[in-house]
Formats: structure tokens, C-alpha cells, sequence
């Protein structure tokens, strides 16, 4: 019992950063940002690879530049050649399967043996007893969470959140939309690859298709999350993706557990909830405009 | 001050919807002045606007601003000594943002030396409570707010404060007041008058009311097809009528003023 906690904590904060990221480019932004999928396996490469070559500390900045550099292919793809969003992430995501496997060596799966990962480092420290992992993925997502708080209150990024919100607003602030853009896509999209590099450290191991559906997931997190805590202010949006990525994998947890969905339904489940979850206001709004309808109908049929 | 030479802009050349919008426009602004501008629809006043303020390049022609040549300056650059406000009070603002956010990032546009990671500080946080305050509409408690729960009216002179706030060398109005009920049109104009008194901002502003064309501001100008057709200050301005202004109009263009707004307001 104990275990599941743990690993659902563990699982929680790590996949937390690409709910974050979703944050960032499909909230603030408003952007569909696809390269999502690819991107996190990326930062998984990355991460794994330099790990086995002996260099997991380095292996996580790493994997979050070569995030960000991804972010900026679908960012340049959008902002400089006039390629429509959601495109220019299916296109990018595309062509980062090819990039994956060269980064792990021309092979779909990469796995760790005895080589040193952040973990096996820290757990060499003894802090933090049988928790440690939690410790260090916590950390790390907190300190990102921080960062991102901060990052929002300055001129660049109020920059960012004005152009998702009114673009006209934004040209007439002295803002390049194509430069907020491409910064907001390269951060989000580092997130998304720190996430993988985690990921990656966390099972020493990383799969070329193990990215399949993290968007929509990352997306499932976001809406619980804001659902639970709300979406306020840039604070609560920040936590509300913590809460919520971590109520995803308790309910993972419990699903794989007792078996009420059978496991390889659960991304199907997801998507529906995502999609209902999306389409709510379109739905709430249809709904209210029947029930006048009727209303009207009925008195006229009254009369 | 603002110098327009020789501007030309067509609109979708060579299509059936080809619309000459501005026609070997020049007019020279002297600084500190605060001219108004009237016309009939599709005269060219907000496209003279739009040029002067980047939205698009123009076909012919330059534009400078103080000596600088800005014929070719992307409209973000542009912004960040020109204040541009439009008639519809929601372009002005991001609903989702709060008010003191909108106010910083229109306040770091050109205050930090356009550091990227610059913030307010507490300070700056007074200094907009304060200026909040002039507005006389109760915004200064309210500044955690998201803006998209003000009205149109508080939208709009948050849009006008957040353009002044730090004085742009160059003001540009068009029809900012329109889109609100009367009583809110006459605070905004007056927070207007205000501002630009108070700074000394050159100021361009195009309204339909010609009674408010005579009376604000030093200079007046008419426009038809692409041009200034009449272009009035001094003694001259100051013995004017709104029925001498028409017949100017008319004398001038051959033509009868056709803004069904402008003969209501008349």
C-alpha cells in the first residue's frame, strides 16, 4: 500500500511538469502545442543516454535544452513560416521520431544497468530514507513550479500571457507576438523534457513509443487539477496542475489495482474525459439554449 | 515633429475589391499639437491611423516621428512611443489579466530599458493605485481583478491611462469614446483632455461629433478619398461653426458630408 503511494506521489510530480508545460501553451498561450509526445520521449533519450555514458547530472539540463530546441522548430515552424499551430507540432513530433532514435543510438529501447542515475546518486547520501526518489522529483518539480511564478510576474512573461490573451493588446505594448511565441514554446516545451528526463532516470529505462497519449494525459491533469483547486490566479493554476497530475496517477494507482477499467482501456477513458471535459462550455451552452427553447415553445403552444 | 510625405496605401490591388485608402497623403504635426479629425466613412482617417502606427507598411512614401525615419518600423517597435486607442474598448486590455498586470506590462514597455525580466515593484504598485485613483471610477481597490469584469467605460480609460503612463511622443485616438454611453464618453474625454494637457502629448483624434471637433485640441483636419482636404488651426479655427465647417466641406470636395453619424451628432 505504502508502495502505491509512493510511486503514485512520485509519478505525480514528474508527469506534473508536462501538465505544466501544457499550462503554459495550451492555457496561457492558447496554443495546441503537439510536439508534447515526442518532446517528452526526447527529454527521456537524452536523459538515459547521457546516464549511461556516465553523466546523469548533466544529462537533465540537457534534456530540457533539447527540449526547448524542439519547441523552437515548432515555434519557427508557426511564428516565421506561417504554419498553422497544430501542425507545426504534428510536424515537429514526426520528425522527432527519427531524432529520438538517434538519440538513443539507433535503437527503440534504452535501459540502464548499473550506471549511476540522479536517484542511485542521492541515495548514496542517505537522506530522506526509503523516500528519496520522492525527495529529488519533488524538488525538482517545485523548483520548476517557482520558477514558472516568477517567470510570469516579469515583462517577458506577462508579455507571454497578454499575447494568448489579446493580441492586438500586445503589438500596442511594444510586444513582438513572434518572439513571445517562440519563448513561451522553447520554456513549455523544456518542461515537457525535464519530465522525460526524470521519467527516464526514475525507470533507468526509456522507449521509443512511450510517449504516445502524454498530451492528452497531460491535458486529463490540467482539467482535474483545475476543477479541484480552480484557476484564479497564476498560483493556483501552477498548483492546480500539481494536485491534479497527482489525482491522475491515485487514480491510475486504483484502477490498476482493483481492475475496474481493464489497464489498456484507461488511455481510451482518458480521452473521453479530456473531450467532455473540453467541450463542457460548448455543451452547458447548447443545453441552456434548448431549455429556452422549449420554454418558448411550450408557452407559445399555450397560448 | 510627425512628418507624412507623399503616403499612398491600396487595399487589395488588383482585385475587384481594389480600395485606394490613403492618396499621396503629407501633413506635418508641430509638437504639442492636439489635433482633431473629422470625415465621412471610409475617408481614410483610421487607415491614416494604422499607417502612422504600423499596423501595416505603406505603398508610397515615409513616415517620421521626431527625426526618426519609421516607414519601415514593425508596429511593436512603433508602440513603444506611439499610443494607439480604438474605437471598441475591448482591444485595448487582456480580459484574463489583472488590472495592475495589465498596467505593468504597459508600464515596463518602455520604463526598465526594455529588460526582459524586469517587474514592478511595490513602488510602481503605489504609483498605479495612485493614477487609478484620477480615473474616479473605484479601479484602485480593484486591482487584483481580472480586467474583462470592468465595463466597456473602465476598460477604456484603463486603455487611455495604460497608453499615458508613460507620456508616448505621439497619441493617436480614433473614435475612442463612440462605442460608450454618453455619461462614460464625457468622463473618458475629459480624462483625455486632462492627460494631454497635463503631458504636453502631440495627439491625433478622430471623432464624429464636429462640435468636439471645434472645440478640442488646436488643429483641425477634414478628410476625403485618401487626403486631407481641409486643414484649419488659429484665428481661423477659432471663427469657425459647425455650419461653416460643412461649407468648407463642401466648397472644398464638391461633395456633401455622407457620415450619417456626423449629421446626427450635428
Amino acid at each position: 500500500m505504502m508502495y502505491i503511494i509512493q510511486t503514485a506521489l512520485e509519478l505525480g510530480f514528474a508527469y506534473a511538469l508536462v501538465s505544466m508545460a501544457l499550462f503554459l501553451s495550451y492555457r496561457v498561450l492558447d496554443i495546441a502545442d503537439l510536439t508534447t509526445d515526442g518532446c517528452f520521449i526526447l527529454g527521456a533519450a537524452v536523459s538515459v543516454s547521457l546516464a549511461a555514458s556516465g553523466h546523469p547530472i548533466l544529462a537533465i539540463p540537457a534534456a530540457m535544452l533539447a527540449g526547448a530546441a524542439a519547441g523552437f522548430v515548432t515555434a519557427f515552424l508557426q511564428t516565421r513560416l506561417g504554419v498553422p499551430s497544430i501542425l507545426a507540432g504534428i510536424v515537429t513530433n514526426t520528425g522527432l521520431y527519427t531524432i529520438n532514435l538517434m538519440a538513443m543510438g539507433w535503437s527503440s529501447n534504452l535501459s540502464l544497468l548499473k550506471q549511476a542515475t540522479i536517484f542511485t546518486m542521492f541515495r548514496k547520501t542517505g537522506i530522506g530514507g526509503d523516500w528519496y526518489e520522492l525527495i529529488i522529483i519533488a524538488g525538482l518539480t517545485i523548483l520548476a513550479s517557482l520558477f514558472l511564478i516568477w517567470f510570469l510576474s516579469t515583462r517577458i512573461g506577462l508579455s507571454i500571457r497578454a499575447t494568448g490573451d489579446n493580441q492586438d493588446m500586445v503589438r500596442a505594448s511594444s510586444v513582438n507576438p513572434k518572439f513571445t511565441i517562440t519563448v513561451g514554446l522553447c520554456i513549455a516545451n523544456a518542461l515537457t523534457g525535464l519530465s522525460g528526463a526524470i521519467v527516464g532516470q526514475l525507470q533507468k529505462s526509456t522507449d521509443i513509443n512511450g510517449g504516445t497519449g502524454i498530451v492528452v494525459v497531460g491535458l486529463a491533469c490540467l482539467i482535474i487539477g483545475e476543477t479541484v483547486v480552480g484557476r484564479r490566479s497564476i498560483r493556483q493554476n501552477v498548483a492546480a496542475v500539481i494536485v491534479g497530475s497527482i489525482i491522475y496517477r491515485f487514480l491510475y494507482a486504483i484502477v490498476l489495482k482493483t481492475g475496474i477499467v481493464p489497464i489498456e482501456g484507461l488511455k481510451l477513458v482518458t480521452a473521453i474525459v479530456v473531450g467532455l471535459a473540453i467541450a463542457m462550455p460548448t455543451l452547458k451552452d447548447f443545453i441552456a439554449f434548448q431549455k429556452k427553447k422549449n420554454a418558448a415553445l411550450r408557452q407559445k403552444g399555450g397560448r | 515633429m510627425l512628418h507624412i510625405n507623399h503616403v499612398s496605401k491600396t487595399f487589395n490591388p488588383g482585385t475587384i475589391n481594389e480600395k485606394k485608402a490613403l492618396s499621396d497623403l503629407s501633413v506635418h504635426l508641430n509638437p504639442g499639437d492636439f489635433v482633431t479629425i473629422i470625415g465621412s466613412n471610409g475617408a481614410g482617417k483610421s487607415t491614416l491611423f494604422n499607417a502612422v502606427a504600423g499596423s501595416f507598411y505603406v505603398d508610397e512614401g515615409s513616415i517620421s516621428l521626431n527625426g526618426q525615419d519609421m516607414t519601415f518600423l514593425p508596429e511593436y517597435k512603433r508602440s513603444r512611443i506611439i499610443g494607439h486607442l480604438f474605437q471598441d474598448p475591448l482591444k485595448g486590455t487582456a480580459p484574463h489579466m489583472t488590472i495592475e498586470e495589465n498596467l505593468a506590462l504597459a508600464f515596463l514597455r518602455t520604463s526598465r530599458g526594455n529588460a526582459p525580466f524586469s517587474r514592478i515593484t511595490k513602488k510602481d504598485r503605489e504609483m498605479f493605485g495612485e493614477r487609478l485613483r484620477l480615473l474616479n471610477m473605484g479601479l484602485e481597490d480593484r486591482m487584483t481583478q481580472p480586467v474583462g469584469l470592468l465595463s466597456g467605460g473602465q476598460r477604456q480609460a484603463l486603455t487611455l491611462l495604460m497608453a499615458t503612463i508613460i507620456p508616448p511622443k505621439l497619441l493617436l485616438l480614433d473614435e475612442h469614446t463612440a462605442a460608450l454611453d454618453p455619461g462614460t464618453a464625457e468622463k473618458v474625454l475629459k480624462l483625455t483632455r486632462d492627460i494631454i494637457a497635463e503631458n504636453k502629448i502631440t495627439c491625433m483624434m478622430v471623432t464624429h461629433n464636429m462640435h468636439q471637433a471645434l472645440e478640442l485640441g488646436n488643429r483641425t483636419f477634414m478628410m476625403s478619398e485618401g487626403r486631407i482636404v481641409l486643414d484649419v488651426s488659429g484665428e481661423e479655427r477659432a471663427n469657425m461653426t459647425v455650419q461653416t465647417l460643412l461649407d468648407r466641406f463642401r466648397e472644398d470636395t464638391g461633395n456633401e458630408l455622407d457620415n450619417d453619424r456626423i449629421l446626427l451628432a450635428k
